[in-house]
């Protein structure tokens, strides 16, 4: 029977637990509000600076070059991953004139001429005297900090005849699977995009429809593809020429090669940036220290690509390996900007067939 | 002349115009609005019109002109493969669940059954991330089965990548709910007819043509209708094992039309079809068949004349075992790829326990709001003076209740996301946590309201009048008759509510950042970057962290039951 008694007996339990659940509601949302900004400290200041994951990730070059950076510059250098180059592109153009980034890390040169439209990027004013690159650079924006080729890298021990052309990997047997990335976000998914219009230009739309049947999954990033692949996912990756060294070098096996293609391989040379509306002075001091030693050390053993300026020691002797395209393959900036949307809607019809 | 009439010949007559009004409405207070209601569907309705607001405002300011979305071919494909997903999901998830949800229904009295019966539960309330992840580390390339079939020697094993992926998920999710539903309805049949049967020695397959399948042709139709529905919204299974552009649906094409390419006129097109899309299912569904009410007690029927058979207890029994392993499998395998990961080392990383304060506090005021809009539009079923409400009112209310099943979270969040992106709030922490914690309030309020809308009515029904003669303020009949009696509803909605919140990824994948984020997105992104072992331990957390929480809530709740 409800009593009077029993109703307000019991209403006072379900009071008191929703007081309760209310308290412990405000304490953690107070919690979570005191935690975070408990995480940042200092009063130096800060150099924000938007990259990809790989960099930042502790095998990645970021926290040396940051050890390295903090050193000179009474500083905090605070890395922002964004997942890939392409991401860090789109953040900008999201965040207009309010973004928080001092130095943009990691776009390619496919992508200079649409970040420079986004009007936020600064002249860098570093000299250009120290650079290395394979093909001449003149851009006052843009400072290039490591480059390579792209290539199919093949796990040997699954596969015994390579794909030696672009054409004969995508008329290849459907069953030898590849992972590739996603042209939208992924600066090598772009890559690989431009390579295959530098290569079958109008025809690539078909090209695609028939290298799809290979294609295992589309991942939004290179660290999932390549993290697939090492799995055992697919024995074929989207990759870069050096990619291998790191397993000759770490885990000493020869097991993992680069594809050589007879059509070329498309080049990339990886860039950064200074924010107009950042750190401005913090940034360009940190685009001139990217052509140091102090910076480019940390290129070929940890990014595993070719350094741009000049480091202190040779390069390992694996990277003397890792074989020569017979061509290189590079569109303009200005081409890929006032195509790039076409040509990424065009993918996409032939990807989802 | 009664009241009811009085108003609607003063309303043809508009006789509201006059003085005449406030004494009328005195006289008969049927008249009066619920402007408590009111208030509650206008709160509710806030999210929706600013999301409509921010997809619309940038739609024009894109510069991919909107006419060029509709006739791109890759639209109308993500459409196509929405529709082909979801289309054979249901007829897998259909078919498994009639077979097990008749297989429980003829073997009642087997042993182990309340325990069956409660597996089948446990997918629904599951996180979506963690039986993905469940389902990676059984069917994954290397999981359970691929190591047994590379043991037996076949090499290629199974993909999870694309479709099948998704059919597997979707009917882990989907076929235990339609064994439920049409245990359920089996089970409610009477009992006289399996008596009779029995009886009269009715042969198996005249059994099932006379009695069963008449049944089972009933709800059918509306299982499948929201099995398709379900599928056709899903996001998180889609995001996870699709496998690119080919295997896209359109709230994971709204998704990556934000994320990876900032296009709000695709964005938006995407968005309306998938609201025709989901509206069109939903009003089928209303249509079909009243949402049967799997909270309904499966108490034991006699015993069905065809239980002893053999060739009976083989089809049953392969049945369930087919779906219990199913069911059960991923769950073990969560279990065991999280004790695998280091979970020593994740629980010391700062990065984890702010996802997991984050997440709980974000839960918390997501339940809040939601028991907040519930109350609210509660009282539109109050008449005046301790009646209940009939009509166009409680209607509304239960519409604007279940708005978010036409306009998913997703949608929600992409429209936010595009109106604050250009703004200073686009990275204030603040601003993400209420708007996610709203939207997961809105994605948890159907389930809140199908389960007190009832139970409030029922009590208002026999306390309303008592309580209005005593003359009790408001407050102190939600104090002592309302909380009190609304109690035991309270503690399965406020458990719903919790674990949808917790598991959530739809809206904090588009507001989320390195500033805002909740353990899901955590679990997304260490399997982006692919560190699956950090995402299993993750996900063992995310599951503990549930199931304790709903637990706890659900003995709070018998703490306040009333029932001797």
């Amino acid at each position: 029977m409800i009593t009077c008694a029993s109703i307000t007996a019991i209403g006072r339990q379900v009071r008191k637990a929703m007081q309760a659940w209310a308290a412990t509601a405000i304490t953690l949302g107070v919690l979570a509000g005191i935690i975070a900004p408990a995480m940042a400290g200092g009063n130096r200041p800060v150099l924000t600076i938007y990259t990809y994951d790989s960099f930042t990730a502790e095998w990645g070059p970021g926290p040396a070059i940051e050890k390295a950076f903090e050193e000179t510059c009474n500083c905090d250098v605070r890395f922002v991953a964004l997942g890939d180059g392409v991401a860090i592109l789109n953040r900008l153009k999201i965040e207009g004139e309010r973004t928080k980034a001092d130095l943009v890390l990691g776009l390619d040169t496919n992508l200079m001429v649409e970040a420079g439209k986004t009007g936020l990027l600064a002249p860098h004013q570093v000299s250009l005297k120290s650079l290395r690159l394979p093909v001449k650079w003149d851009d006052d924006t843009f400072v290039p900090y490591d480059w390579a080729h792209f290539a199919v890298v093949y796990d040997s021990a699954r596969i015994k005849n390579p794909p030696t052309s672009l054409k004969a990997l995508v008329e290849g047997p459907a069953n030898v699977k590849i992972v590739i990335q996603d042209p939208r976000t992924s600066t090598p998914g772009l890559g690989l995009l431009l390579w295959m219009k530098a290569v079958y230009g109008d025809r690539a739309g078909e090209a695609w429809k028939k290298l799809k049947r290979r294609v295992l999954t589309v991942t939004p990033g290179w660290s999932a593809a390549y993290g697939l692949f090492t799995k055992g996912e697919a024995p074929m990756v989207f990759s870069y020429i050096t990619s291998p060294a790191y397993h000759m070098i770490e885990e000493k096996t020869e097991r993992y090669r680069a594809a050589i293609f007879a059509e070329g391989h498309y080049l990339q040379i990886e860039v950064a940036a200074a924010v107009k509306t950042g750190h401005l002075e913090l940034a360009r001091r940190f685009l001139a220290f990217m052509l140091t030693p102090g910076f480019q050390d940390h290129i070929p053993t940890r990014n595993w690509m070719f350094p741009a300026g000049p480091t202190s020691k040779p390069l390992p002797e694996a990277f003397g390996r890792l074989g020569t395209p017979p061509r290189t393959l590079l569109m303009t900036p200005e081409e890929v900007a006032r195509n790039r949307k076409v040509w990424i809607a065009e993918w996409l019809r032939a990807m989802s067939e | 002349m009664t009241c009811h009439a009085i108003v609607r010949v003063a309303g043809r007559r508009r006789l509201f115009r006059s003085r005449e009004d406030r004494s009328l409405t005195k006289r008969c207070p049927e008249a009066q609005r619920p402007w408590t209601a009111l208030a509650g569907i206008v709160l509710v309705l806030l999210l929706p019109l600013g999301a409509a607001a921010g997809l619309l405002l940038m739609a024009g300011a894109d510069d991919m002109a909107a006419d060029t979305v509709l006739p791109d071919a890759y639209v109308w494909r993500v459409v196509r493969f929405t529709l082909l997903q979801a289309a054979l999901s249901t007829l897998l998830s259909v078919t498994l669940g009639m077979w097990v949800g008749h297989a429980l229904f003829r073997q009642g009295h087997m042993a182990g059954h309340g325990l069956v019966t409660r597996l089948l539960l446990l997918p629904f309330a599951l996180p979506q991330l963690v039986a993905v992840l469940g389902l990676l580390a059984v069917w994954g390339r290397h999981g359970w089965v691929n190591q047994l079939l590379q043991a037996l020697g076949m090499q290629d094993g199974i993909s999870l990548y694309g479709l099948p992926g998704i059919l597997l998920a979707h009917v882990f999710y989907n076929a235990p709910l339609v064994a439920r539903l049409v245990h359920v309805r089996l089970a409610a049949m009477p009992t006289e007819y399996l008596r009779l049967a029995a009886q009269l020695g009715i042969p198996r397959r005249a059994f099932w043509r006379l009695v069963t399948w008449p049944v089972l042709r009933g709800i059918l139709p509306g299982a499948a209708l929201l099995v398709f529905m379900l599928c056709a919204g899903s996001f998180t299974v889609v995001l996870v094992l699709g496998g690119g552009p080919g295997a896209t649906t359109l709230e994971v094409a709204i998704y990556q039309s934000l994320r990876f390419d900032f296009a709000p006129a695709r964005a938006l097109i995407l968005a309306l079809l998938q609201m025709v899309l989901t509206g069109t299912l939903f009003l089928l569904l209303r249509r079909l068949a009243a949402w049967p009410d799997t909270m309904a007690g499966l108490s034991p029927v006699a015993p069905h004349p065809h239980a002893q058979e053999h060739g009976a207890r083989l089809i049953d029994g392969a049945a369930i075992l087919l779906l219990v392993a199913l069911v059960a499998l991923p769950l073990a395998g969560i279990m065991q790829a999280g004790l695998a990961a280091d979970l020593a080392r994740l629980l010391q990383e700062t990065a984890v326990w702010q996802a997991l304060v984050t997440s709980l506090a974000m839960a918390a005021a997501a339940t809040m709001l939601a028991l907040m809009a519930c109350a609210l539009l509660l009282t539109s079923m109050a008449a005046p003076r301790g009646g209940v409400r009939t009509g166009a009112w409680p209607s509304l209310a239960e519409a604007v209740a279940s708005l978010v099943l036409v306009i998913s979270p997703v949608i929600l969040a992409a429209g936010w996301f595009v109106l604050l992106a250009r703004t200073d709030l686009a990275q204030e922490r603040t601003a993400a946590f209420w708007l996610v914690s709203g939207i997961n309030a809105l994605m948890s309020l159907p389930f809140v309201w199908r389960t007190l809308a009832p139970a409030w009515r029922d009590l208002r029904q026999r306390h309303g009048r008592l309580c209005a003669q005593l003359g009790l303020s408001l407050p102190t009949r939600w104090r002592l008759v309302i909380l009190p009696g609304l109690a035991p509803a309270l503690g399965p909605a406020l458990a719903m509510s919790l674990a949808l919140s917790l598991g959530d990824l739809g809206a904090v994948a588009l507001l989320g950042s390195e500033e805002f984020r909740t353990l899901p997105l955590l679990i997304y992104q260490r399997l982006g970057s692919y560190r699956t072992a950090d995402a299993a331990g993750l996900s063992l957390i995310l599951l503990l962290m549930v199931t304790a929480l709903m637990l706890a809530t659900e003995r709070l709740a018998r703490k306040g039951d009333i029932r001797p």
